[in-house]
């Protein structure tokens, strides 16, 4: 099993260049001096100083930061109730219905989650601007909190909480002592992710965005509309930057949690 | 009491914000005498030919869907789109499942740098992982380059607003949805069953057909859904990669309801595509169900 056949070695040799060619080309085209992308004119980082430049983008950007980061706060504090409801809650009324309401939002268009927001929030008249993103946000994200805060709930060890239990701790105690700190990678995961899932989306932010609220993929596609700008794909080049950053400081950061919540078991085992 | 609240409150939260909102494009969809007198009014812009459309569609209740039926481009774009998912889906599986093989057989010590690298570009921009494949396709593409400097064709390919563009588009940006079932259904499973299959007088072929591919399937399954059922109400991929030529309906939903602002038309394509989509979404709620019950 420790060797990598060719077979194998080819295929991931091809999947990984397709997955990863097209970007590549995109980052080093934006270091391009022509105003036609598709020719190379040598190095180049103007394009960057014109994006800096461009107060569109720059409003649009911060529009963007703002409601990710209420919208994922929101979303993991629902989404982490919700999975702990469906992994320790038992049956309650309408968990069926509950459970369905968890797991459609992850695959359903986002034409229709949007138009039905958006017809809900003209409905109760609230007036379209960034609460109502962050309202549409939070509810889609959630839901993809709430599955991967559930898979780190239902692979632990349960004992855990109720010898916490046992030992005199409220429900809440027990949570917030026991089952919290365990769940910790996930939770913060979880958040990344609908932080990021905020940041990308661009068919439920048009619907419920107003005009004062525009958010950054919204500018962008209609400036793709147009065709291929080195301007833009100098702003991909940062979005690129950005998440590669994040996702590696986090894989490590949740790396060295669990490894250090490897050894206090471990150190617990011994002290017994 | 707390144990209550808990519930509640994410439960509340998606009953408003979730399904009460279906129940408005529904009623919407069959009743658009109301969208005209406040509150549903929706801007004022909207007031210019709105009496028009309203009174055509104030007849009867249901006739926005049987505008649906009689119009061509609809049902056309419905069975279009459901061609372009389930061609696409079957293209990601056979792209996507070499590809989660091929991790799940790698030194354990390679897997999570290789799980990085799948999640990594489902963590980077939909909208930018699309666009970049408009400079690669275009007719002064870098594609087109490469092959006409190779010499092996000698004019362009006109790749750009096709719809072999929009199969490209998808399965690229749908990828880690299908690698990443697939890979955790193959990482669990015990590889001695293939050396006793092998033993047992299996080819290699064999063993992983009759062995691999069944003990697989879950992944499988829940992989092919993932991608068919968003794939299915598509909007940013047709519309940048897929030119005029390529009908898809979460195209025709969103101009008709930003170009034509023909709103309750809009909701009764939302709510065809949903009725289209409940039996998919239902049986891929089963299948997670399942695989949760069965870790458990």
């Amino acid at each position: 099993m420790n060797r990598l056949s060719w077979f194998n070695a080819v295929s991931l040799t091809l999947g990984f260049a397709f997955l990863y060619i097209p970007m590549i080309i995109l980052i080093i085209f934006s270091f391009n001096e022509s105003k036609l992308v598709t020719v190379w004119a040598g190095f180049s980082t103007k394009w960057y100083g014109e994006l800096v430049q461009n107060q569109a983008f720059l409003d649009a950007a911060w529009v963007t930061v703002r409601v990710a980061v209420f919208s994922s706060t929101l979303a993991t504090i629902l989404g982490t109730a919700a999975a702990y409801v469906l992994v320790r809650g038992g049956r309650f009324f309408g968990r069926t219905l509950f459970s369905g309401m968890i797991y459609a939002p992850l695959v359903m268009p986002e034409v229709i989650t949007g138009l039905s927001l958006l017809l809900l929030f003209i409905g109760i008249g609230l007036d379209r601007g960034i609460l109502t993103i962050v309202l549409a946000h939070t509810t889609f994200s959630m839901c993809f909190v709430s599955v991967v805060v559930s898979s780190r709930l239902v692979t632990f060890d349960r004992s855990l909480e109720e010898a916490a239990l046992d030992l005199g701790c409220s429900p809440a105690q027990a949570f917030r002592l026991v089952t919290l700190p365990i769940i910790a990678p996930a939770v913060i995961s979880g958040w990344l992710l609908a932080f990021t899932l905020s940041l990308d989306d661009l068919v439920i932010a048009s619907f419920t965005s107003g005009p004062s609220s525009t958010t950054l993929p919204i500018k962008i596609f209609s400036a793709v509309r147009l065709g291929v700008s080195p301007e833009i794909n100098a702003l991909s080049t940062l979005m690129i930057a950005v998440v590669t950053v994040g996702v590696i400081t986090a894989s490590l950061v949740t790396k060295r949690a669990m490894m250090r919540q490897r050894q206090d078991e471990l150190a617990a085992v011994r002290a017994e | 009491m707390r144990r209550a609240l808990l519930i509640a409150v994410p439960y509340v939260w998606l009953l408003a914000l979730f399904l009460v909102p279906f129940f408005i494009v529904l009623k919407i969809s069959l009743s658009d005498t109301e969208l005209a007198i406040p509150p549903y009014t929706p801007t004022l812009d909207l007031s210019q030919g709105w009496a028009g459309i309203k009174g055509f569609f104030s007849q009867l209740d249901f006739e926005n869907y049987v505008w649906l039926t009689e119009d061509d481009l609809y049902w056309k774009a419905y069975l279009s789109s459901v061609k372009i998912a389930l061609i696409s889906t079957f293209l990601t599986l056979i792209v996507g499942y070499p590809i989660a093989y091929g991790m799940a057989r790698a030194p354990e010590e390679w897997r999570p740098t290789l799980m990085m690298l799948v999640i990594l570009p489902f963590w980077t921009s939909f909208l930018i992982r699309v666009y970049a494949w408009m400079g690669i396709l275009s007719n002064e593409g870098y594609l087109n380059q490469i092959l006409l400097w190779t010499g092996i064709i000698s004019t362009p390919l006109t790749i750009l607003n096709t719809q072999s563009a929009v199969y490209i588009g998808i399965v690229y940006t749908y990828l880690p949805f299908m690698i990443l079932p697939v890979y955790s259904a193959l990482e669990r499973m015990d590889g001695s069953l293939i050396e006793a299959a092998e033993d047992l007088g299996c080819s290699r072929f064999q063993a992983f057909w009759l062995v691999t591919v069944p003990l697989s399937k879950p992944g499988i399954i829940a992989g092919c859904f993932l991608v068919m059922i968003p794939v299915i109400g598509e909007f940013v991929i047709p519309s940048l990669l897929g030119g005029s030529g390529t009908l898809m309906i979460g195209k025709v939903l969103w101009e008709e309801f930003f170009s034509n602002r023909d709103w309750p038309v809009a909701s009764a394509v939302a709510v065809v595509l949903l009725l289209i989509l409940v039996i998919p979404i239902v049986l891929f709620q089963r299948n997670q169900q399942k695989q949760t019950e069965a870790d458990q």
